[in-house]
């Protein structure tokens, strides 16, 4: 039992957090500007899959990081399309988007590699375990100080509150949500590079199991700001930490270790940990007024 | 020429969807052409052909009907997966503990556990909604996750076969096993696991439309979904009807059960869904809501899972996957299409 | 010094403004009055950019302007306080200040701009403190951080839309200091608002709009309520309704004591009626003045907690009761937003027919089953007695014309004829045809023994059809008044000035 607050519990904690944190970090931008993204765990697969691929063919970990960034604001742009232009539903589109990219990694790694899913094995020297570590725990800071402090930050959650306002006051809606969507899709990007380079050395298929659901939840239960949306990460890492831990020599149950995060989600829904504040025009097409 | 007009949008994201496909096939390095002809060709084959077809259609008719219900009443169910997969486990179990039990008892007592379990898991996120405001969406995602550790656990704790390496549990009962339509069809062979369940899937159509259109209850469901400021007016309780919407939801999920372990693996085999739940949302989208529709969209995509499992085994670049690429590009082409604007935003939303 | 010449707006087929022409000068302060939908918002609408005239010229300081956008307005000196605010709840007011114009570049200059906001504070008299959440603040300061936005620009000409519409008397006070005192400071105000009692008060000119056009102005210290009210209203009404006299018999709807309490604040405060069987009551009043909240609180629609007082049908106590078992003691309501309220705009006539009365028992088959036959009669009922066109129960009620689906509307509540029917604004976006139909079968209704509690906006209507007539103001019974002798002068006067007028 001691093992639980032991340093290596620590390392993977902070570890088994990174993705979550940097994919929720990324969903409160455009949250906060209200476009829902439940397509974290598309935009993470993007990424993943990226990473590895273009690590495979380059040698070099930092341009697949940077190809993995550029998917997910590829990926990302349709979700802006779709929700902004088209008015489509947030979250039916951001589902289809996860169907997506549980489909197109196989495919293409299909093409490539002649397999059903997972890419090609990179060797030590070209992970990454340790750069985007340290870039989501960094981020957290510079995301407050986004949010409270910058002009951007001060119009996106205008525009997440209450576009009608923001409009009057001459500020384009659609750009900044545009701003939070391509965001989300970057750092959630970052999220899926850092699984298939720093915490494994390959892409599988679906390897995300869950994360992007997850990092949603982390946010939601982190009221949508950047250091409770960080401990709330550090708590579901903290999770799956143990249920790492503890399997072959648990008293209780695996499955149940891993049923925490989840149920623990739904009582934070349902208001017993504080009240859950989303931003007020959350998932709210904004269609300006005809003059 | 009337019909016409309800069919041009589903009509059109479908043709978008395989155009867009063509060009993933094109860019992966094969054929389109030659894809598509086996695509389509594996799932209108006979007899294995068809009989797959209708065999994956019968679980997508199910939870199509799910979610279309759910939408009625302005809910969106993503959690069919966790559903359907509470509702086999439970049919499971009824044909494991009471595997003494003859047939004509058995069948419907492991039928109505499966809807009961379905029910049950729809129902949780309902009340939590109509209580708490809480967003059924994140909640029926989190339901899934939580109704596969359940089941996993059940199976690896409590009814796998001993010495059984394979996550699935014991047989049920003799009794419990439920006609194959091989049987008496003539040409099909017994081996194609269509059973059935695919009948009960064409009569849970019917029984939906009749609920929806000929009931009370069907009526301020709807009622409900499409303006519950009017439906309040009208009498109507709205938090009610909301869990009563999500309960009947789960129930069709869980009915999957059947075709699937009272007629496929006579087991619960863990992780036999390849995303039902999930396909069902492009269904019932595709399907526009309307039983009917949702028949036609889930002998649909049945075709294309059937078809794209044959594109897998024998093309040299294209695995299924491409299914759900293609079932993806259609629910992106639907939720834009302008006929579909779900006033999701505009009533009182819960937290999400 | 803000001039509008010759301004006309069209929309649809209503001509907003006709020929509109107004002069706002410095260091004063200007009323616009009129009744709902006489023109005075549009006018200011496009003064403030939001839409272009479709004729005619604005002038600032004697230089033709022509504003594209609030942002043109905005550099040019004017400033509006919306009716409904434009703030962000969650942020504190610098922030609501400076959206949009924040000081820096990238880091906003929190510092400086509190400093700047903290000296107009203290300069015109606003109180506020630039840390507060917009949450946390009352309705009058929350207007007043509304004002230091327009403040904060540089505006010399303020709009201000019916500034003391959500104000409670105390804070208008407060508010008409702070005028007073921008005026000092050499501001134009624009006040639009149909209290007279405030213009009286606190401005210097006003100009009275009707149906569009200006129809008169006056200086305030040469006119009088009275004149106002008459200007405002026009003409004498017609009794356009052919009507006999009313044969009341036993009361049949009483409330008492009747109070709605919403947002913060009381909207209803104890308001106090009768209506008998055969008679109708009608409620004059400006919209927002309790009326709604008095309907809903009748028909059942509002939270329990938020109301108090008793209503008896028959005797019968209510008030804890639901719409669904009012409705089936007889109690019937057209709701005043038939596309909010009334209808299932997606669904076709004959399912919006039964809206209410789905689980009667007529209509239903064991409970369970909903009679398809009886419903398509009694669609095709209500379609034939009411006159609704074109009479196809299959079609959508969202094809239908305003004037239709009010008619639908009251013709489900009125068939099988209640004993109580409670209607708000019957006749809104109603064509003449059916306005004129709308009103004969309420008569009829009436005669044929049902209670009637009718609620308009239009006086004319209200005092045509009403047997007696109470007027309501700022959540109150302020009277009752004989509507077929009662001047439109005075009714007027009731409806919109603080002093309580005798019948």
């Amino acid at each position: 039992m001691e093992d639980l607050f032991s340093l290596a519990m620590l390392y993977s904690t902070i570890r088994l957090s990174t993705p979550l944190l940097l994919a929720a970090l990324g969903g409160m931008f455009s949250e906060r500007s209200g476009v829902i993204n439940i397509a974290l765990e598309g935009l993470m697969l993007a990424g993943a899959f990226t990473a590895a691929t273009v690590t495979h063919f380059s040698g070099s970990p930092w341009i697949g990081l940077l190809a993995a960034i550029a998917a997910g604001l590829a990926v990302a742009s349709i979700h802006a399309i779709a929700t902004i232009h088209f008015h489509a539903d947030h979250v039916v589109t951001g589902t289809a988007i996860n169907i997506l990219f549980l489909g197109v990694p196989a495919l293409l790694s299909g093409a490539f590699f002649d397999s059903t899913g997972a890419t090609p094995q990179i060797p030590q020297q070209n992970l990454l375990p340790l750069a985007p570590v340290i870039l989501a725990f960094l981020f957290v800071p510079l995301a407050w100080w986004i949010l409270s402090r910058s002009r951007f930050g001060l119009r996106l959650r205008a525009v997440g509150e209450n576009p009608e306002a923001a409009d009057t006051a001459g500020i384009s809606v659609r750009r900044l949500r545009w701003a939070g969507v391509l965001i989300s899709g970057a750092l959630a990007g970052i999220a899926g590079a850092y699984l298939s380079l720093g915490q494994s050395s390959l892409f599988t298929r679906n390897m995300t199991a869950g994360r992007g659901f997850i990092a949603l939840a982390a946010l939601i239960f982190g009221k949508w700001r950047p250091v409770q949306t960080m401990l709330a990460c550090l708590l579901f890492g903290f999770a799956e930490a143990v249920a790492i831990q503890m399997q072959g020599v648990a008293p209780l149950p695996v499955q149940f270790i891993q049923m925490i995060p989840y149920v623990l989600t739904i009582v934070v829904l349902a208001g017993f940990i504080g009240l859950a504040r989303a931003p007020k025009a959350l998932g709210i097409p904004y269609e300006k007024e005809a003059g | 020429m009337k019909i016409l007009r309800p069919l041009a949008m589903p009509l059109a994201a479908i043709a978008a969807a395989f155009i867009l496909g063509a060009v993933v096939v094109l860019m992966i390095g094969d054929d389109p052409i030659e894809t598509y002809a086996l695509l389509i060709g594996s799932a209108l084959s006979w007899p294995d052909g068809i009989g797959y077809t209708l065999f994956y259609a019968t679980p997508l008719i199910f939870t199509g009907l799910a979610v279309a219900l759910a939408l009625h009443a302005g809910l969106l169910n993503i959690g069919a997966e966790g559903q359907l997969y509470m509702g086999a486990f439970a049919a499971a179990w009824v044909g494991i503990t009471f595997a003494g039990w003859p047939g004509w008892a058995l069948i419907p007592a492991a039928m109505i556990a499966s809807m009961f379990a379905g029910g049950l898991w729809g129902a949780i996120p309902g009340y939590l909604k109509a209580r708490f405001g809480a967003h059924e969406v994140i909640n029926t995602i989190m339901l899934n996750f939580i109704a596969v550790a359940l089941t996993n656990y059940f199976v690896q704790y409590h009814y796998r076969e001993p010495g059984d390496a394979i996550m699935q549990t014991r047989e049920i009962g003799e009794g419990a096993h439920i006609t194959r339509l091989g049987e008496f069809i003539p040409g099909l062979p017994t081996r194609i696991p269509l059973s059935i369940a695919f009948f009960l899937a064409l009569l849970a159509c019917a029984a939906v439309w009749v609920f929806l259109r000929k009931t009370r209850w069907g009526y301020e469901i709807r009622a409900t979904g499409a303006n519950p400021a009017a439906a309040e007016y009208g009498g109507i309780r709205t938090g009610r009807q909301i869990i009563l919407a999500m309960t009947l939801s789960g129930a069709l999920a869980g009915m999957v059960g059947i075709g699937e372990v009272l007629g496929y693996r006579y087991r619960f085999y863990d992780g036999f869904s390849p995303g039902y739940g999930f396909t069902a949302i492009a269904v019932a989208l595709l399907g526009r809501r309307h039983p009917v529709g949702v028949l036609l969209a889930a002998l649909l995509f049945g075709a294309l899972i059937r078809g794209g499992l044959f594109v897998d085994i024998f093309t040299e670049k294209v695995s299924k996957d491409l299914v759900l690429v293609l079932q993806a590009i259609i629910i992106l082409f639907v939720a834009c299409g302008s006929a579909f604007r779900f006033p999701f935003g505009k009533r009182a939303r819960g937290k999400i | 010094m803000l001039e509008l010449r010759e301004i006309s707006r069209r929309f649809g087929s209503v001509l907003a403004n006709d020929a509109v022409t107004l002069t706002i000068r410095p260091g004063a302060i200007h009323a616009i009055v009129g009744e709902n939908g006489a023109g005075k918002s549009t006018a200011m609408r496009i003064a403030y950019g939001f839409y272009r005239p479709d004729s005619g010229t604005i002038a600032v300081d004697g230089q033709p302007v022509d504003f594209r956008s609030p942002h043109d307005a905005i550099a040019a000196g004017i400033g509006m306080v919306h009716q409904h605010f434009m703030l962000v709840e969650n942020m504190t007011v610098t922030e609501n200040i400076i959206l949009g114009a924040e000081p820096g570049g990238i880091a906003v200059g929190f510092r400086s701009a509190e400093e700047r906001i903290r000296k107009l504070s203290a300069d015109f008299g606003l109180a506020i403190d630039p840390q507060a959440l917009i949450e946390d603040l009352s309705v009058g300061q929350q207007q007043r951080v509304e004002l230091l936005k327009a403040l904060y620009r540089d505006a010399a000409i303020l709009i201000l839309d019916e500034p003391t519409a959500v104000l409670t008397p105390q804070e208008v006070d407060e508010l008409f200091a702070i005028l007073s005192s921008m005026r000092e400071r050499g501001k134009s105000i624009v006040m639009i608002t149909h209290k007279l009692s405030e213009v009286l008060a606190i401005s210097d000119e006003v100009t009275v709009m009707r149906d569009g056009k200006v129809v008169g102005h006056r200086l305030t210290s040469e006119t009088s309520a009275a004149e106002l009210a008459r200007l405002m209203v026009g003409r004498e009404v017609l009794l356009r309704v052919e009507k006999g006299d009313a044969h009341p018999a036993a009361v049949v709807l009483s409330v008492r004591d009747l109070r709605v309490r919403a947002g913060g604040t009381e909207r209803l405060r104890g308001a106090s009626l009768e209506v008998k069987a055969g008679e109708i009551v009608g409620i004059a009043g400006v919209e927002g003045n309790g009326q709604t909240e008095l309907i809903e609180a009748i028909a059942g629609l509002t939270p329990r907690g938020a109301v108090s007082g008793s209503i008896e049908l028959d005797g019968v106590d209510i008030a804890r009761l639901t719409p669904r078992q009012r409705r089936e003691l007889g109690m019937t309501h057209v709701p005043e937003d038939r596309h909010r309220r009334g209808l299932l705009l997606d669904f076709d006539l004959e399912e919006n027919s039964i809206l209410g009365v789905q689980t009667s028992p007529e209509l239903n088959r064991g409970g369970i089953f909903l009679d398809g036959d009886a419903v398509r009669r009694r669609a095709e009922a209500i379609i034939r007695d009411f006159d609704v066109r074109p009479p196809v129960p299959e079609l959508p009620a969202r094809s239908l014309s305003g004037g239709n689906q009010q008619k639908l509307v009251i013709g489900r509540e009125l068939e099988g004829g209640p004993k109580v029917l409670l209607v708000s604004q019957p006749t809104r976006g109603v064509d003449i045809g059916a306005i004129e139909f709308i009103h004969r079968k309420l008569i009829e209704m009436r005669d044929a023994g049902c209670a009637i509690l009718l609620v308009s906006a239009e006086l004319e209507e209200v005092t045509s059809l009403s047997d007696r007539l109470l007027v309501i103001r700022e959540g109150e019974i302020v009277g009752e008044v004989d509507p077929r002798t009662t001047p439109v002068a005075t009714l007027g006067l009731m409806m919109t000035s603080r002093g309580r007028a005798s019948a």
